[in-house]
């Protein structure tokens, strides 16, 4: 057993909080993909097959296109703001060249992809952020699309769903970054008055002023297992705080056990749990 | 290198500038401070209450970084845990209630970096005061005295008139983060700073802000008396506006950053 305590030890104090992460490219090159839980080697074809969730039940990340399409009726997904793309608006240093490379990684325009579509036959406006794209870091196409997409439900009368995955305001474009939080979130407060149901789906990382604006802004806060979701930087924390930092701290549990999330969804329940709460809310139209 | 952004950060970091405590006792009449969130605890890095703006009640909230060292560490140095955003909220929708206008002043390096702040959702109460500010039905209007730290400044800056003083500055990182992200080196602060267009120029030239503030005679009383008469001018303009005209402008402020 003594062999088995030294391959298990943990190799920083986040990870000895039980934290881990690891992201799924869709690279031919390397057929099999460890899962950083239980160490078995799983080929990619099957865990795509498995919505990236390990057998042992871990989930690897996943990029914004395959989650709509797993998540939403085949077919339904229709695209809106595609248009919206990145500006450097402070012209800040090497900025154009990180956005050429994430737009290769990605082979997406921005860090969130929106549109409208059905989920088991019920209808709401959708996004999902894209890990592969610096992120999913909020800079002003971000904050731009899910504001016009909050607008565009809000007049249409339409509940949103989004999944989150950020490290949070796009540092490259300074201030119109951060101001990206105020605009998200004065368009979902003005759907809320709406009378309008928004349901979040918090994924890994889920971190700073995402945290901090529209991912927390949800009627109802479901989370991903061993998601990170917190506002600070747990390394921050650490080296600021100097003290250690307890077990779990950050994940989707420990966010639940402090009351910020209502639920933690495995993901090959997530489509049937987000086609009842539409369900539910959707009826208001006709009651 | 030396920028001059750099020597604006100094400036307004620096221990010998009038905090936001100074800034209320100089401006209004009479000011009483209340307490707490009525949730979980009293926030040191934040001072609010109730003030009399010449003859007119006025809510007031600010961020307090202090100025002794026993009293710096008894307001977390300005960085407002939860409950200080709580306590800000609390006391803005008191504000709505009774048809006062609100007016804040900031002065942080950000929102508190710890443990129990994430505990107790750090995240979620800026992400509120965000949203409850966007439709706040009452004037605000935000100062910025010294730093406007990322996230944790703008919880309190969602309001229908910005300023800035000269040397205050207000940025999505602080210059020392930027660097060491950017170069791996914090060192490199003074050139990060000037990157990032943190100045209250550049925030006015961006259109963020609607004012800057001169320093000139600052801490002294011909310098509160120009804010006094600015806010006392500034809230007739905003106190005329019928109230979906005024919530209409706010949104429009912040909905056309980054909008092409």
């Amino acid at each position: 057993m003594a062999f088995l305590n030294f391959r298990l030890q943990p190799k920083n104090e986040l990870e000895k909080g039980g934290r881990t992460s690891a992201l799924i490219q869709s690279d031919e090159s390397e057929p099999e993909k460890k899962c950083p839980n239980c160490h078995r080697e799983t080929p990619l074809s099957e865990l795509a097959g498995n919505l990236n969730v390990c057998t042992c039940g871990y989930h690897f990340r996943m990029n914004s296109r395959q989650r709509i399409s797993a998540m939403t009726d085949k077919g339904s997904f229709k695209e809106m703001f595609d248009d919206v793309t990145f500006s450097d608006p402070i012209g800040f240093p090497g900025y154009e060249g990180k956005i050429e490379s994430a737009k290769n990684l990605s082979k997406e325009k921005e860090g969130v992809i929106c549109g409208t579509a059905t989920i088991g036959g019920e209808e709401c406006c959708i996004f999902a952020m894209e890990p592969y794209f610096m992120m999913g870091s909020m800079g002003t196409a971000v904050g731009e699309k899910i504001t016009a997409l909050f607008e565009y439900a809000t007049e249409h009368k339409m509940s949103v769903v989004g999944f989150t995955v950020s490290g949070g305001a796009r540092m490259q474009e300074g201030l119109f970054s951060l101001l990206q939080m105020a605009k998200t979130s004065g368009a979902v407060k003005r759907h809320s008055d709406a009378g309008l149901f928004y349901l979040t789906i918090l994924t890994d990382p889920t971190t700073g002023g995402v945290t901090a604006s529209f991912a927390m802004e949800g009627d109802i806060i479901l989370a991903e297992p061993s998601a990170t979701v917190g506002f600070a930087g747990a390394r921050v924390i650490e080296q600021t705080t100097k003290k250690p930092l307890p077990k779990g701290f950050q994940t989707s549990e420990f966010m639940m056990k402090h009351g910020f999330v209502d639920a933690i969804v495995n993901r090959q329940k997530q489509r049937t749990v987000i086609r009842h709460l539409l369900k539910v809310h959707n009826r208001r139209e006709d009651a | 290198m030396k920028t001059d952004a750099y020597e604006k950060v100094k400036t307004a970091r620096s221990n010998f500038r009038p905090t936001s405590v100074d800034y209320i006792h100089h401006i209004f009449d009479v000011f009483l401070e209340l307490h707490g969130d009525r949730k979980f605890a009293d926030d040191g890095a934040v001072v609010a209450g109730i003030a009399m703006l010449a003859d007119k009640p006025v809510t007031v909230v600010a961020i307090e970084k202090g100025h002794s060292i026993k009293e710096r560490m008894a307001r977390s140095f300005g960085a407002p845990q939860p409950e200080g955003y709580r306590k800000a909220l609390r006391l803005m929708k008191q504000a709505e209630k009774f048809k006062r206008p609100v007016i804040c002043f900031i002065d942080t390096s950000g929102a508190y970096c710890g443990i129990g702040a994430e505990e107790r959702g750090q995240g979620a109460a800026i992400a509120e005061n965000l949203m409850e500010m966007m439709t706040l039905k009452t004037p605000v209007i935000s100062i910025f005295v010294g730093e406007g730290g990322s996230g944790g400044a703008l919880a309190l800056a969602v309001a229908d008139r910005v300023w800035m003083l000269e040397n205050a500055v207000y940025s999505v990182i602080s210059p020392e983060g930027c660097a060491s992200i950017l170069w791996k080196d914090s060192g490199r602060a003074d050139e990060a700073a000037e990157v990032l267009k943190l100045t209250a120029q550049d925030s006015l030239n961006n259109g963020f802000i609607e004012k800057v503030i001169s320093e000139e005679n600052i801490d002294e009383e011909p310098f509160y008396k120009m804010i006094k008469e600015d806010l006392i001018n500034e809230l007739k303009v905003l106190g005329s506006k019928p109230l979906d005209e005024l919530l209409e402008e706010r949104y429009r402020k912040f909905r056309k950053v980054g909008q092409k």
